[in-house]
């Protein structure tokens, strides 16, 4: 697989932390939803370090989509997220991975639960839906820590407005009393209200912190799912 | 042609030793990766199988057995896909070549199988003469369920998807047969200093 060069087109930053890159790839061969894609920065000497992103956009997007989080110790993502400017370079490989993928060539039921970040393949395979019309039944449950957290804060209620797709958000850590909407973890009661049951044989995708996945598969699991049913990926603490 | 990044510094250049594979950077902490639940198998009913190329079991331990077996204490720099690396991790557990001992075979390649239905292929030789672990300590303590316990498979020298969690046995084969990463993108052998990350690295 060879390295691409990526030049930045656009950048919209989403929240304080995040923000979006949009790339202009010369011959990307294409991904699927929920596919990554792995990054390298080079410095004038020749130093250079990569990191693995998931795809924002959906598959056949003009532009390749990264939407990045900075981790504060972190040397690659304060660079995308905070120095890189409109017309800077890097290289990107991909796509990558085969297993943590929605291609919408059925109707099952899905389930999407994100947390943190963790939304962005997630919302990939959501623009997906709605670019090809699926009619599979998808629920997008996306914790984040407060409003101001929330990536694709502007997006997700249209995405929630097409046919066959629905978005709850909950908050895990939002004080102001003007959120009006749902509070606290992702737990086994949240999932069962809001998810699929068992005996629909959802597809459910998970991604977030290790925590937040290890909580959200295995309460999955306690409640009926199939283990080879609920795909996971997640981002240790360290990853950027 | 190169492609500089303007105004990309990186981090100190790490001093070299030639410990870190290129690609990849250190972190001090554990990553977990996993592509679905964590299963939970209870030590009553965990067993470790050695099948041959006829689909034979030609060995078999339950935990008290397994765990009555000598053990050894590898330290070992591991090396993950995903770009992290983490150096000299200590573990416990039993060296494969005890686990081979006395296994006729003319097999040249092994599939690790695991709890969760995950798979990872090895050539054989890549798990013999004190190449491999099956470990259940990791740094003083028992290996966490997140991080593959009760026991993995320990292979340092490949990308570490290679060193299965929650592992349960090995299956000879005569013929190579790619597991679960390896049939989704991932190189077939996984060498970390070639960098042979995905398929045609």
């Amino acid at each position: 697989m060879r390295w691409l060069v990526a030049t930045i087109a656009e950048t919209f930053v989403e929240t304080a932390r995040t923000t979006t890159l949009r790339l202009d790839v010369p011959s990307w061969p294409g991904h699927r939803a929920g596919q990554h894609v792995d990054v390298r920065l080079t410095a004038e000497d020749g130093y250079q370090a990569q990191r693995s992103y998931s795809i924002a956009s959906r598959p056949g997007a003009d532009r390749l989509e990264l939407t990045v989080v900075r981790i504060d110790d972190g040397e690659v993502s304060p660079y995308l997220t905070t120095d890189a400017e409109v017309g800077d370079q890097f290289e990107v490989r991909g796509p990558i991975g085969g297993w943590f993928v929605w291609d919408g060539d059925d109707g099952t039921p899905v389930l999407l639960v994100g947390g943190g970040s963790g939304v962005v393949p997630l919302v990939a395979m959501m623009r997906h839906h709605a670019r090809v019309d699926s009619v599979a039944p998808m629920r997008l449950l996306y914790s984040a820590r407060s409003a101001d957290d929330v990536i694709f804060r502007d997006e997700l209620p249209t995405l929630a407005a097409g046919a066959h797709r629905e978005v709850t958000l909950t908050l895990t850590r939002e004080t102001s009393p003007a959120w009006s909407g749902r509070r606290g973890h992702v737990n086994a009661e949240l999932l069962a209200e809001l998810g699929w049951p068992p005996s629909v044989r959802a597809h459910c995708f998970v991604c977030g912190p290790t925590p937040f996945v290890e909580a959200v598969s295995g309460a999955l699991v306690d409640l009926g799912h199939e283990a080879a049913r609920v795909k996971t990926e997640r981002f240790g603490p360290t990853g950027e | 042609m190169r492609v500089v990044s303007r105004g990309f510094q990186g981090r100190a250049r790490q001093p070299g030793g030639g410990l870190i594979p290129p690609g990849q950077y250190l972190v001090d902490d554990f990553p977990v990766l996993t592509a679905g639940p964590t299963p939970f198998t209870s030590l009553d009913e965990w067993d470790f199988s050695v099948v041959d190329e006829t689909g034979a079991v030609v060995a078999r331990w339950t935990w008290d057995e397994f765990r009555q077996l000598p053990a050894e204490t590898p330290t070992v720099d591991i090396h993950c896909v995903t770009k992290w690396s983490k150096l000299g991790t200590r573990w416990e557990g039993v060296s494969v070549d005890t686990l081979l001992d006395g296994v006729e075979t003319s097999a040249e390649y092994v599939l690790a199988f695991a709890d969760g239905d995950y798979t990872t292929n090895l050539p054989l030789a890549d798990v013999q003469d004190g190449k491999a672990w099956i470990v259940y300590g990791f740094d003083g303590d028992e290996l966490e369920p997140e991080h593959g316990g009760p026991a993995r498979l320990l292979v340092p020298h490949l990308y570490f998807w290679k060193s299965a969690k929650w592992v349960r046995g090995l299956r000879l084969l005569d013929e190579d047969l790619p597991g679960f990463w390896e049939s989704a993108g991932y190189h077939n052998y996984g060498d970390p200093w070639r960098e042979q990350r995905y398929w045609g690295d």
